[in-house]
């Protein structure tokens, strides 16, 4: 179960923070409205939603003038289950204040040193991973190019999509990802355009967000943006996932009015995500969260 | 049999794969933070024995196999037709040289077997993993070498050429590991 080594890995989080002065907050788990993202799965309770991350009501804390804040809360994501995945799981999410992605990089590298004693870790553009372990440009919009790269590797998924980044993402979790950060973390930066989600997307071509995500012995840890502050534009990508949960026969989900409101005043800032089971997986050099959590799934 | 979703293809389901049964070995759910998520899945071939690794969209279905492994005694062969009887129901088997293959030469009367039934035809057979079989040929015995290395064939009571320590001698009996085919130990 591992309950002391969780006990000592929040006081070093929280130590971490206080030393920089990020104040802890606590933001509503249940919600009348989520995240659109036709891949995250939301329970919900009469109408209302368990929250897939706090992402929303700590940005509406930011607009509102909070400052550098970080939150350590439960979140929730329906039929995700495995060896590193459970429905209701620990996230630590933190915003820092006029930092931009890269600024952030330097800091979960800091982050990951003094928590779980992690080397020094190294950083990689999506479009340089891409290059290297699969020799394709990914920002090229060249679909066959992708379906070329998996026949070669003897990938191939039945029913799959034309969709290109869900190409891309086969790609990347199969032949890439397992490979990441065996020796050290690994960040992986300047996503597609079409995959930033919250992030600000930059003028140049081709269009790149900037969006990291770290890797450690071949494990997905966390994900950041340098965030979009762009009303308008946010409720573009929203609607674009609403049309896109309808193509795939999911439900609907009411979008959040109340952060699209508070959005255009979010200062410059970029902000994280990061699996806390995960990371005490790495730290206690097991397999499966099924070792870190309290209780498996399968028995609560 | 109605079909079944990678979220229920756990270690030891039967699923219906390229119109054969296959057992699910492992299923590692994968999933980008977001985007599509995929399982990851091992399956055995049961018919053919071969291992398969295949990624599925997860929520994909597969149809069921109406598979089951079950205990048979291994009565006799003509040559042509081995023939077993379930020691619980009495209902005979027979399964053919080319179903049987190499696990033949480890079968020896009375031995119980696990026998995987598909649609209640059998499709594979699995010899004990431990068997006791006598040596019916091999060259003379070296008296004293009972330690260091050295060995030779042996040809078993069923055929099987298992190698063995020099001291053995015709007439012993001998326990074999059948997944391996190695010599464990002299049995009684």
């Amino acid at each position: 179960m591992n309950i002391h080594l969780r006990a000592e890995t929040f006081t070093k989080i929280r130590n971490f923070f206080a030393a920089r002065n990020v104040i802890e907050v606590e933001t509503p788990l249940l919600s009348h409205a989520t995240n659109p993202a036709p891949h995250l799965n939301s329970f919900c309770l009469d109408n209302l939603y368990l929250q897939t991350s706090p992402e929303f009501a700590m940005k509406r804390l930011l607009a509102n003038g909070s400052g550098d804040i970080y939150q350590i809360c439960k979140a929730f994501r329906k039929d995700e289950i495995g060896r590193l995945h459970n429905p209701e799981f620990t996230i630590l999410e933190w915003y820092r204040l006029g930092f931009n992605h890269h600024d952030l990089m330097a800091e979960v590298n800091e982050f990951l040193k003094v928590t779980i004693n992690a080397p020094e870790s190294k950083r990689f553009s999506y479009g340089q991973v891409f290059a290297e372990f699969l020799q394709i440009d990914p920002h090229a919009n060249d679909l066959n190019q992708l379906k070329t790269a998996a026949q070669k590797n003897n990938l191939s998924v039945a029913n799959l999509s034309d969709d290109y980044d869900t190409w891309l993402q086969l790609l990347f979790t199969h032949l890439i990802e397992p490979k990441l950060g065996q020796e050290y973390p690994v960040f992986i930066y300047d996503f597609p355009a079409s995959q930033a989600m919250l992030a600000k997307v930059r003028t140049e071509e081709p269009k790149i967000a900037s969006r990291f995500e770290v890797y450690f012995k071949g494990i997905e840890l966390a994900n950041g943006f340098h965030e979009l502050s762009d009303a308008e534009e946010q409720r573009k990508r929203f609607i674009q996932d609403l049309a896109t949960r309808q193509e795939l026969k999911l439900p609907p989900i009411p979008l959040d009015e109340n952060f699209l409101l508070a959005l255009p005043n979010l200062p410059d800032c970029s902000g994280v995500a990061l699996g806390i089971d995960r990371l005490l997986l790495l730290a206690a050099n097991v397999t499966s969260l099924n070792e870190i959590l309290c209780y498996p799934f399968a028995e609560t | 049999m109605g079909t079944i979703s990678t979220n229920e293809w756990k270690n030891g389901v039967k699923v219906m794969y390229d119109n054969d049964p296959c057992n699910i070995l492992e299923n590692e759910y994968v999933k980008p933070g977001k985007g599509q998520a995929f399982n990851r899945v091992r399956l055995r071939n049961l018919r053919t024995g071969r291992v398969l690794e295949k990624t599925f969209k997860s929520g994909d279905t597969l149809e069921a196999a109406d598979a089951l492994d079950v205990e048979l005694q291994y009565l006799y062969n003509d040559g042509e037709m081995w023939h077993f009887m379930s020691p619980t129901t009495y209902e005979q088997y027979t399964i053919s040289k080319t179903t049987i293959d190499d696990s033949a030469k480890w079968l020896k009367e009375q031995d119980v077997c696990i026998v995987t039934l598909w649609n209640n035809n059998a499709i594979s057979v699995t010899p004990p993993i431990f068997v006791t079989l006598k040596v019916i040929e091999t060259d003379p015995g070296v008296r004293g070498d009972t330690a260091t290395g050295g060995s030779k064939p042996a040809t078993m009571e069923t055929g099987a050429v298992v190698r063995v320590p020099l001291f053995i001698n015709v007439g012993d009996i001998l326990k074999i590991d059948t997944r391996t085919g190695e010599y464990m130990s002299r049995g009684k």
